[in-house]
């Protein structure tokens, strides 16, 4: 199936490669990248409102700030940190020819965002047990800025936390993969793109603390 | 198919899963870009004539004053189901997925596009969503009654099924998200040796303006539509006014996708009016250049129209004027295609085929639709044309009369060389009178009745409307005789008609340069392209190849 690269030549007589579809590093690089924008236009869009409602009330979200839990949001911030860097280095690993030691580094990586997934159930369960979830009572009788601000929270969170689920299922595959040896040490374009789709929701999360946890 | 002297796309194809006996398996499993193009182009047309029978409902009911065959209820459902079908399920898949999937791959010399899986999917999940905006018309109080525009608060409080409308639009606008990926990467890695972005013809010009749109701005109408759907499921409240939410900013996130979807819509349509123009004036194109470039220059200004959509929203003065004057500036490359294709028209001796008909047709109706967007794009004036029949002439004379006008004159340039062969050109000239005649005395009067003062999406009128609804009935009734004319013309002609051969038209870009229809993965050899894309000397092609795969040669 590994055919010779195709090449036509010009007048010159210099040789052409033609790119070939089925097999095309750079177009499957840019590509994923052109998935990255849309997911940024997605979480732009989230920051949008947000902002339009921190505009409108400033204090409430200051307020309302001050009671979520930084620690809580801290050591996630500290644990996503660290799963970037042993998804990227389960790459090098991959790169540098050790199949074993990239898919452990990709188990680590799947521990860590199941970590991180644990302790968002807790403070999500935390705060839905104070009756503060969208559409609650509670929360409609604490005012329109503490409605927005928990309803950002919230849905804000929630999905970058489907982000999280997905990178996980994705990465599962990334390990399907490498073990029906499809990924490869030559041909790792997935696991690369699993890296930077995992850098990306990292990031996301590193503008979703401050924004949330540290404004008060 | 076995009258042609070699095996095309018909008889071969690539499929996902390996080997189908089964014919449509073989289809709808293919993913060789020709056939996903067709599957696109039948479930697309399919569904235009379904809402084409919803807007000729709509007709009957308005061609008298009063109740006549159906509630103001079903009215409100009948226009919103005509809007989400003709905008998601037909305008925004159309040039792009059907033509575009077609053609991009032919035009630029390449054997497929870059992710012809990914391509594949991207049918799959518009038909999903096609199944999904339709199952909703039989759940619960039935389809949505919001206008395919959703507008908050009226779309988190209505009894109906809008649930349901705004997921599946949420899933075209992924379907559509993956065809603009796979444009925009087949454009930057498949082209042919030599051929830089300045020797692309015009329609894959339009087509990579077009899929920018596409990656650009969906996702913030599709998060936009999860929002409303939160809203209604969980009560978030982001645009609801009781909770403290403000429903203005859901149209401003709405329009932020939907006004460039509308050049979305038109680009590639310009990008059909450029092909067909120096094929039958039998000259290079004027201005090479500036149509290329106008191309992405609407793309980069139209984002930042939306709010002439929100003048009577209450935004503030200072943004309205802004926008106004961002709104005239995208008529500037516009005009500048304009010019440039009547300037390519000037002194040339025109063949007035069916396609170029169309094409020039299309000049007089868009230009008509062009001119009056600019009316409604001034603040003052647009304060009094809000919301009125003004308003609905006006984006029919540029969406129908525009894109649409522009994709059949696409179906008829490009139908020997998907088809491999001819239609009755009498039958298709007459068919495009019919239907040109039926579309200026539908949409016309309504510019009146606008103009007097008739409301948009009002099931009934007030007696001195009623002889522009007349006229409007009449004209609907002409309009849809010859789309049905139109239809029967193409499907005799791929059935009975006579064999085109590779370029019937001696046209110069690439796809002409391979049988007719086109043989799986395309070209057999692929040619270094070190010339412009129109190329004319005396009224004929400069570059003649045969770039055809030769049976044996190549086991594909």
């Amino acid at each position: 199936m590994h055919n010779q690269p195709e090449i036509i030549y010009d007048k010159q007589g210099n040789a052409h490669v033609i790119v070939d579809y089925n097999d095309d590093y750079i177009g499957a690089k840019l590509g994923f990248w052109l998935f990255l924008f849309t997911e940024m236009m997605i979480f732009g869009s989230m920051f949008l409102i947000y902002a339009f409602y921190m505009f409108q009330f400033s204090d409430t979200f200051v307020q309302y700030s001050a009671t979520l839990n930084v620690k809580m949001g801290g050591t996630n911030t500290f644990i996503l940190l660290v799963s970037a860097l042993t998804m990227g280095l389960s790459l090098v690993r991959l790169r540098q020819g050790n199949v074993e030691g990239a898919k452990k580094f990709i188990w680590a990586t799947i521990v860590l965002a199941l970590i991180f997934l644990s302790i968002k159930y807790f403070e999500w369960s935390a705060e839905i047990h104070h009756g503060i979830y969208p559409g609650s009572p509670t929360l409609k009788s604490m005012g329109d800025g503490a409605v927005m601000f928990f309803g950002l929270y919230f849905v804000i969170t929630g999905l970058h936390g489907i982000h999280i689920i997905l990178g996980i299922g994705a990465m599962i595959w990334v390990l399907g993969l490498v073990r029906k040896g499809k990924i490869t040490p030559t041909k790792f374009v997935v696991l690369e793109n699993t890296a930077l789709y995992w850098d990306l929701v990292h990031l996301v999360w590193v503008f979703v603390f401050p924004l949330f946890y540290l404004i008060h | 198919m076995n009258t042609f002297s070699h095996t095309s796309f018909y008889d071969k194809t690539h499929t996902v899963f390996g080997h189908h006996n089964s014919k449509i398996l073989q289809w709808i499993f293919s993913i060789d870009h020709k056939r996903i193009s067709l599957l696109y182009l039948f479930v697309m047309m399919g569904f235009f004539l379904v809402a084409v029978c919803l807007a000729l409902s709509m007709r009957l009911e308005l061609f008298s004053p009063g109740q006549d065959i159906m509630s103001p209820e079903r009215y409100n459902q009948v226009f919103t189901l005509h809007g989400v079908i003709m905008i998601f399920l037909f305008i925004v898949p159309g040039i792009p997925a059907a033509l575009g999937n077609f053609l991009l791959p032919l035009q630029i010399g390449a054997r497929d596009v870059s992710f012809p899986r990914l391509n594949l999917l991207s049918w799959w999940v518009y038909v999903a969503g096609a199944l999904l905006a339709i199952s909703s018309l039989f759940v619960g109080d039935g389809f949505a009654d919001t206008g395919w525009t959703f507008y908050a608060p009226y779309s988190i409080k209505t009894g109906t099924n809008v649930v349901w409308a705004l997921g599946a639009a949420f899933i075209l606008g992924l379907a559509s998200i993956l065809t603009g990926i796979n444009f925009v990467v087949t454009i930057h890695r498949l082209r042919a040796p030599g051929m830089t972005f300045f020797k692309m013809p015009l329609f894959v010009w339009g087509l990579y303006s077009t899929a920018w749109i596409q990656i650009l701005a969906t996702p913030i109408v599709g998060i936009s539509l999860v929002m409303v759907i939160f809203e209604r499921v969980f009560g978030v409240g982001f645009f609801d006014p009781t909770k403290g939410g403000d429903p203005v900013l859901f149209e401003h996130m709405f329009w932020i996708y939907s006004h460039p979807a509308v050049y979305l819509m038109i680009l590639p349509a310009f990008g059909i009016a450029s092909e067909i123009i120096p094929t039958f004036c039998r000259k290079p194109i004027f201005g090479y250049h500036s149509i290329a470039v106008s191309s992405a220059m609407i793309a980069g200004i139209g984002y930042l129209v939306w709010g002439h959509h929100m003048f009577t929203s209450g935004i503030s003065e200072t943004i309205k004027l802004i926008f106004s004057v961002l709104t005239f500036f995208v008529a500037i490359p516009t005009g500048v295609k304009f010019f440039d294709w009547i300037a390519t028209m000037y002194k040339a001796s025109i063949e007035f085929k069916a396609p170029m008909i169309w094409a020039v047709g299309t000049f007089v109706t868009f230009i008509i639709g062009g001119l009056t967007g600019l009316i409604l794009g001034t603040v003052g004036v647009d304060v009094y044309f809000h919301d009125t029949y003004f308003v609905v002439a006006h984006f029919h004379y540029t969406m129908l009369g525009g894109v649409a006008f522009l994709m059949f004159a696409g179906f008829h340039y490009w139908f020997p060389k998907i088809t491999g062969r001819m239609y009755s050109e009498k039958h298709a000239k007459y068919a495009f009178f019919t239907v040109f005649v039926g579309f200026n005395l539908l949409w016309f009067p309504m510019f009146l009745a606008g103009a007097f003062g008739m409301p948009r999406r009002y099931f009934d009128y007030l007696p001195e409307f009623e002889i522009y609804h007349k006229f409007s009935g009449i004209g609907a009734l002409i309009f849809a005789t010859g789309i049905i004319y139109m239809l029967i013309t193409l499907y005799r002609g791929w059935r009975y008609g006579e064999l085109a051969g590779p370029n019937p038209w001696n046209a110069t870009t690439l796809e002409w340069q391979i049988p007719s229809p086109p043989q799986l993965e395309n070209f057999g050899t692929i040619p270094y392209v070190d010339f412009q894309p129109y190329e004319y000397i005396n009224g004929e092609p400069v570059h003649k190849m045969d770039l055809g795969v030769k049976e044996g040669n190549k086991d594909a």
